[in-house]
This record gives C-alpha cells, structure tokens and sequence, in this order.
C-alpha cells in the first residue's frame, strides 16, 4: 500500500499544527433550510439549537424563497436533473441561454456566460482573454478566486494599494507599453464591506485605455437604486468590460457564476476558458430557480429597499452599543475585537446567546485586525436583528468592550 | 553605490509598506512577507527603467530580490 505510516504522519502533523495555531476550521451542521432562523448541530453530536445567522451571504433571503423552491422543483420536473455534459457538446439548454440573456439584461452587459461557479469564472476569465503581451494590475485585496485566475494566466501581473486611485495610475503608466491592461477589483470587498471607486476607476481605464474587471459577486442584487450592482451606484453600467458575478449569494444561493460584459471578450470564454469547456455548468433546477429570482428582482425593488433600511438599522445599533465597526453602508458589517482569540471567545459566547456568527483573523484578514463579520439579509425582521444586538450588548459588556477605543482593546487584549 | 541603496529602499518603503515597519538593507522583503512575490513585476520594472537595464525573467527570482542588497547586487551585474 502506498499510503504508508510515513505518509500518514506527514499530513497528521500538518493537521495537528493548524489545531495548535487555532486555525483548524470545524464545520457545523446545520438541519433546516438557510434563512435567518436556522437549527444547528455545533459540535457534532450536540442537541439542535435554533439560532439566528447573520453570517450567511443571503443578502435578499432568496435561499428558501418559495417562489424561488416552487420554481426550482418546476424546472426539475420539465429539464430534468442533470445534462451529465459540457455545454459545448449536449450540455446547453433552452433555459440556460434564457438565464444568459436574463443576466445580460438585468446587468446592462453587452453579453453572459454562465460558469459552474463564480471561482471558476475568475479562475478562467483572464487566460482566455489575455496574453503575455499584457498586463494585469489588480487591487491587493481582491478575492482568492481572482488571486487564481491571475495566476493561472501568463500576462504580466501587478498590484496597486487598496482602492488607492494615485496608486493605480502610477500603475497604469508604468505598463503603458503593454498590449492591453486590464484593472481588476472587487465591487464590494468581502472582509471591510467597503465599495470600489469604479467612477474613478472608469475614467482611468477610459485615460489609459485600459479593460476594467470588476467582480460583484457581493452586490449583485442589491447594491444601486435598483440592486443592479455596484456599477449601477457609481453610475457606470455600461461601462465595465468584464463583470463577474455569483448566483451562490444574493441572486438565489444556491451555486453558479457567470462572466458578463463585452460581447467578444464572453465569446472568448466561451471558446478557451477551461472551466467552461471542462466541468458541466449550472444544474437545470438551479437555473430556473436563478430566472425566478431575476424576475422577482426586475419586478421590485422591495427586497433589496428591506435590506438597505435592515442594514441601516444594525449599523446603528451596534454604533450605539458602543462597538466599533468598519465604515460604509453595504450589508457586509465588520465588528472589529482586532485580537484572534477575543474574536472567537465573543463569537462563541454569541452562539450561546442563539447568534450565529463567525469570527475571522488571521490569515484571512490581515494581523491585528480579527473582527466578527455580520451580513444583513432582507430575509431578517427588525425583531432578528434587535434580538442579536442584545446579545452583542450583552457578550460586549462580559468582556468591557462597549465603548472602548481600538487602542484601549489592543491594550487589554493584544492584537 | 550608497545612492542606488537608498533609492531602491525608499521605493520599496513607498510601494510596500503601509505601516511603520522599519527597513534595513538587509532585512528580508519576500520572505519576510513585505513583498509579495506579485509585485515584483513592479520593482523589476522600476529597476530596468531608472538604471536602463534589462533583467532576465530567470535572473529576478524571490532569492534575487530578497533585500535590498541583494537588489543592489543584482542590478549592478547589468549597469554598464
Ligand atoms: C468576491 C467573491 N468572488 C467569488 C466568489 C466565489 O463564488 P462561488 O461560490 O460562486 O464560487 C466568492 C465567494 O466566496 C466571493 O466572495
């Protein structure tokens, strides 16, 4: 047998060394549907809890919409289960071109092509439409997913401070000379919750004539007047020459991505990028449960107006509690405890209390910075949120953060 | 050649560190996770053009660019 004792102890160690740094994920099972009441099995074998989640990316509580699940079994019984192929060879149905165009439409793009996920596209997108006679310029704190895509493409590659628009020009004329540059950032970073300038960013693709790539994946729904995406806040649909997007958050939950935007550069995907050649894409009741969840979204903007006033709500809330949260005004809402193990000790202790929600610290965020995000959904009422700000009061009180300043954490915790 | 030390640590400084972290020219820039190994692309080309010079893509490894001394070292084999 291969897989010897030797072998065996290689990765137990590995595995051993992450529990002893506490960066050892446990996974909890949760047993009803995703939504804002949910019944956890934490750890395993533990009696159920029903909690509150707010740390599920169901921005527009679309998860276990019924509308949604209604139309989802509908497509299940007239597509079927599965293709058990690619799209190029008999993997394409009637409905997945309809989602395409859907996408195109409801995002202002030229063109859509749908992905088995949003990882896939940004791990295919920029080496089907870039060479090595070009370059990349992407902000430093872009999703892993695009981190891969970059590395899997052989244009040249570089970085500009976060969302520093000095920076990035510096960037540009300095790669002047390169066959196509394309700009690559998130809409709304996961992490700070904060946005992109993409008005700034616009006018310096436009002056540098450079392709602009922008991934929002955590706006897509809701962020702009009418939930179009963070393009649509700053006034540039039209505008951005690569868009991707995730139908795993907002727009439904479930899973698939697409890449949305200049009508050549989709047709290129289509043509080279691997994960779409390669891997089947988006199940048939996946996609008719997303076409329903478009079409509600076009018809109103009532659920993402929800989530904006929710939103509004538990910022100010936890402002007057007395916690310090990163600024902004997205649903993504970071209470910052800057120290690792304060962020797991309040997280469990919220847990406790029947709040649901995650610390996070290094290396998923930078050192010193440990925060527990919250994300806010339509899918909550004001009684949901009221309910975890008590908790977070009363965790923030056991613990003499209310209140506090960074510094006065950092001194009593460390970072 | 104190010149080129000084002016590659001050772009290193201005590029990559955000904080206060102090810098020698011996102190550890990739490995030390002050560089990451992305954006070395940037201080290669920043040295081919300040100094008119061409690197080959095999001679700038993480190794090579490792501080700023050995930045020095590098840059000087093709200064003419
Ligand atoms: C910014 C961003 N892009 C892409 C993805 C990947 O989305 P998907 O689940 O569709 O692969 C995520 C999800 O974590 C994300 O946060």
């Amino acid at each position: 047998m291969a897989y010897t004792d030797k072998t065996r102890g290689i990765y137990t160690e590995v595995l051993t060394g992450l529990k002893n740094a506490g960066l050892f994920k446990q996974e909890r099972y949760i047993h009803s549907a995703q939504a804002a009441d949910i019944e956890v099995e934490f750890p395993a074998g533990a009696p159920l809890k029903k909690v509150i989640n707010i740390c599920a990316n169901n921005y527009l509580g679309m998860s276990s919409h019924p509308e949604v699940v209604k139309a989802a079994h509908e497509g299940l019984d007239t597509h079927g289960y599965g293709m058990s192929s690619v799209r190029f060879i008999c993997g394409t149905q009637d409905i997945h071109r309809t989602l395409e165009q859907m996408v195109t439409k409801f995002l202002g793009t030229e063109d859509t092509i749908l992905f088995p996920s949003c990882m896939d596209a940004n791990a295919g997108v920029f080496e089907a439409v870039l060479t090595k006679d070009d370059v990349m310029i992407s902000d430093r704190l872009v999703h892993a997913s695009i981190i891969d895509g970059i590395r899997l493409c052989s244009a040249m590659h570089d970085t500009f401070k976060h969302s520093d628009m000095e920076h990035l020009e510096e960037k540009l004329q300095l790669h002047n000379d390169k066959r196509l540059k394309c700009v690559i950032t998130d809409g709304v970073f996961s992490m700070d919750g904060d946005t992109a300038r993409l008005d700034k960013m616009v006018e310096l693709c436009e002056k540098y004539e450079a392709l602009l790539f922008v991934d929002d994946s955590h706006s897509s729904g809701f962020i702009g007047k009418t939930g179009r995406g963070t393009h649509e806040q700053y006034g540039v649909m039209g505008k951005i020459d690569i868009l991707t997007t995730t139908f795993g958050k907002g727009l439904g939950g479930a899973s698939g991505g697409c890449v949305s935007g200049r009508k050549e550069l989709v047709e290129m995907c289509r043509q080279k990028a691997r994960p779409y050649l390669f891997s089947n894409t988006i199940a048939p009741p996946v996609v008719a449960g997303v076409i329903k969840v478009l079409e509600i979204l076009s018809a109103s903007t009532d659920r993402r107006d929800k989530l904006e006033s929710n939103t509004a709500f538990w910022r100010k809330g936890l402002i007057e509690a007395g916690l310090i949260i990163k600024a902004g005004d997205t649903p993504i809402v970071p209470v910052m405890l800057f120290n690792a193990k304060l962020a797991q000790d309040v997280s469990r202790d919220l847990y406790d209390e029947g709040i649901y929600a995650i610390g996070f610290f290094f290396p998923v965020v930078p050192q010193g910075q440990a925060r527990i995000r919250t994300q806010i959904s339509a899918g909550h009422e004001i009684h949901h949120l009221e309910k975890a700000l008590e908790a977070f009061k009363k965790v923030g009180k056991k613990y003499e953060i209310l209140g506090k300043s960074k510094q006065e954490i950092i001194e009593r915790y460390g970072m | 050649m104190d010149e080129m030390q000084e002016i590659i640590k001050a772009y290193v400084i201005k590029e990559y560190v955000e904080d206060d972290t102090e810098l020698t020219y011996d102190s550890p820039l990739i490995s030390g996770g002050i560089v990451d190994s992305f954006s070395m692309v940037s201080l290669k080309r920043f040295l081919e053009n300040k100094y008119n010079i061409s690197i080959p893509d095999d001679k700038a490894t993480p190794e090579a660019f490792d501080s700023v001394n050995k930045i020095c070292a590098l840059v000087r084999e093709y200064v003419k």
